[in-house]
């Protein structure tokens, strides 16, 4: 068996990635590259982050059994526990070693892109640890959405600017964010969210993330001797996923990644980037996307702000192709019922996003045996979905 | 010899107004192109709208998004071509993001933009790192790539970006978007007098010129001045975009005239340019 190696040099993954950005930015992804380089192996920076992992994010997250719910489907399984990371989502292993990147290359001011505020408010946070200005674009349709988010942010001292262009919604939160980059990269650090965007992101963001995967591989040999049959994650952009899937990459065993289909894959209305897009190049990289035959980038849906993107970061589209992980969709109805089972059968609230992982096991869309080991990743917690459910189930909260 | 390097052989120098291909109706694009060239702009530069114009400002963004709603396509601009080239034989450029064209179809975009009488492409989010191969096709089907060079651009890269363009690059005038104010960048002449060092490929600079006087300024650095932003936001708010674009032009046009009304003339054309002209 080879040993998995992606990217290639020029931050391709076989054809998807790359650097489609214009110029003014190549200097900037040069200089991010060779610094990242420097410092991946380098044992005071680790230790630094490893520390603050300990100390500040909470690491390493449980991984728990969820005994409830594997009776109901005869399956083991257990739950990655990103929701209980200081924040509550996994989003903090990436901002916090992007944050540390920042302070080594000097840079004083930080700019984020969000859509529901979930990256947002974690790039805040560690905004505000370091004493560093930060500033989160976000979609006028998405401060509508997330008040709460927005003044969380707020609240940590972060400026939210709110973009009025396209949809107002994440995609364009991004196009403003890569322009604020672009006429201020001399002292700004972009903080992307996800594994997408030009390379060196999509490649740095996996790094930081792939501690999830890690720790899990860890903690359930300790637990049961051995590897897990499947692991089950969502993705939007897909950090998450790459996360946990990264560290079992050269092993046996099965992958799966669930993405949002919305109100179903026969409607318009859908985030299903894997299911029913095609090639494309967007955000500064060639990846799989939801585009017309126009090649104009078409508006996602999904009840879950966090799946609501129409790209997807290059390494999946790599993985869909090589067959390494298979690529399942569930519907914003089959996501809420999922939200349900696991708050009413293991009282815990998770995200709506981890919610579509959960959602492949109830609905028995994956191939798996009978008491197979399946590790779910639990993303996020769900605190911050639980007006959206109110208003999916018809409940008046006010 | 391509279109773009003969008219670029010549030493005056060039005023490229650029305009959004469907604004402000989905029609104008012929009749605005055809307007510019009788005011005196010596290319043109037609912007191919997409939904998420990374590297421009609010007007252009605005003015693709319009476009967009009136229905345009890659088809329908290569159509509007087509009718141009019957009536004008003024150097064509098109600026387009990749996406668009990838999903049209690479090598029949070549060749449709080929004879429908497009000189020269602008792709601002293909680097020539990504745009190596494609940007060797651009040249196999007789159009100029014109590659962009910033003010961050190294040395050692303005000379790989001038020898892979050729014909003409694109000096971007500041860091940010188009549409900003070309004042913020204190140390343009220093930068463009770097361009001309490093490459004998010739040059237009653009990115936030918005005036006569801004065409004055800059024109006596560099080769050519593009003027986007600045003409869109006149054709929005006219009641006759045809005039308008006719008048402004024609001012634009007076920042390149000396004193005496004389067009101000350009550098002098290395031996080795005007030596490879004959293909």
């Amino acid at each position: 068996m080879t040993t998995y190696s992606q990217p290639d040099d020029a931050g391709h993954y076989g054809e998807f990635g790359g650097k489609y950005v214009p110029e003014t930015l190549i200097p900037a992804l040069e200089e991010l590259e060779s610094v990242y380089y420097h410092l991946k192996d380098d044992s005071e920076f680790q230790g630094e982050l490893d520390e603050l992992h300990r100390e500040y994010t909470g690491r390493p997250s449980p991984l728990t059994y969820a005994p409830r719910l594997s009776d109901d489907l005869k399956l083991n399984i257990f739950l990655k526990r990103e929701d209980l990371n200081h924040t509550g989502a996994h989003k903090i292993n990436n901002t916090l070693g992007q944050i540390l990147l920042a302070r080594k290359m000097g840079k004083t001011r930080i700019i984020a892109e969000t859509g529901a505020g979930q990256h947002g408010v974690a790039t805040a946070t560690v905004a505000a640890k370091f004493g560093l200005q930060c500033i989160v674009y976000m979609g006028e349709e998405d401060i509508r959405r997330q008040q709460l988010n927005v003044f969380r942010m707020e609240l940590l001292g972060a400026e939210v600017r709110p973009v009025n262009s396209g949809s107002k919604t994440l995609k364009d939160a991004t196009n403003e964010a890569i322009r604020d980059w672009v006429a201020n990269v001399e002292d700004t650090y972009y903080l992307i969210g996800s594994v997408v965007g030009p390379h060196p992101y999509p490649m740095i963001v996996r790094d930081f993330q792939k501690i999830i995967g890690e720790e899990t591989k860890e903690q359930f040999a300790a637990m049961s001797g051995g590897l897990p049959d499947a692991l089950v994650a969502c993705v939007g952009g897909g950090s998450n996923a790459i996360g946990i899937f990264y560290p079992f990459i050269d092993d046996d065993v099965q992958m799966y990644a669930v993405e949002a289909s919305g109100l179903g894959l026969d409607t318009e209305k859908h985030a299903a980037t894997m299911s029913l897009g095609s090639q494309g190049i967007f955000h500064g990289a060639s990846s799989y996307l939801l585009h017309n035959d126009n090649g104009q980038v078409q508006l996602p849906h999904s009840i879950s702000a966090g799946l609501d993107y129409p790209g997807i970061g290059p390494e999946h589209s790599y993985l869909k192709t090589s067959g390494r992980v298979k690529y399942l969709d569930a519907t914003d109805n089959e996501a809420v019922q999922a939200f349900r089972w696991l708050s009413e059968k293991e009282g815990i609230i998770p995200a709506l996003e981890s919610a579509h992982a959960l959602a492949v096991l109830q609905q028995r869309k994956t191939s798996m045996e009978k008491w197979d080991n399946v590790v779910v990743n639990l993303s996020g917690r769900g605190d911050k979905d639980v007006n959206t459910i109110a208003d999916y189930l018809g409940k008046d909260l006010s | 010899m391509r279109r773009i390097a003969e008219l670029f052989a010549e030493p005056t120098k060039k005023l490229v107004p650029f305009i959004t291909a469907g604004f402000p109706s989905l029609d104008s694009t012929v009749e605005l192109v055809l307007a510019a060239e009788q005011a005196g702009a010596d290319m043109v530069e037609i912007g191919m709208p997409f939904s998420d114009p990374l590297a421009d400002g609010p007007v252009i963004q605005e003015a693709s998004q319009i476009a967009l709603d009136n229905g345009i396509t890659v088809k329908t601009i290569i159509r509007q071509v087509e009718a141009v080239r019957k009536k004008s034989s003024v150097p064509l450029v098109l600026m387009g993001y990749i996406n668009p064209i990838m999903r049209y179809g690479l090598d029949q975009f070549l060749s449709d933009v080929e004879s429908a009488g497009v000189d020269g492409l602008i792709l601002p989010d293909l680097p020539p790192e990504e745009g190596f191969d494609i940007y060797k096709k651009v040249k196999s089907h007789s159009l100029s790539p014109i590659l962009l060079v910033a003010p961050n651009t190294f040395e050692p890269r303005i000379r790989w970006i001038g020898t892979m363009a050729e014909d003409l690059m694109y000096a971007v005038s500041i860091l940010g978007v188009t549409g900003s104010t070309i004042s913020a960048n204190t140390k343009l002449k220093e930068y463009l007098g770097q361009i001309r060092e490093n490459t004998d490929t010739p040059f237009v600079v653009g990115f936030g010129i918005s005036s006569k006087e801004d065409v004055a300024a800059v024109a006596p650095l560099a080769d050519g001045v593009v003027v986007g932003s600045a003409l869109l936001k006149k054709i929005k708010s006219a009641d006759d975009p045809v005039a308008t674009t006719r008048e402004f032009i024609e001012e634009l046009k007076e920042g390149l005239l000396d004193k005496k009304g004389i067009k101000v003339s350009g550098r002098k054309i290395p031996e080795s340019r005007s030596s490879t002209g004959s293909e």
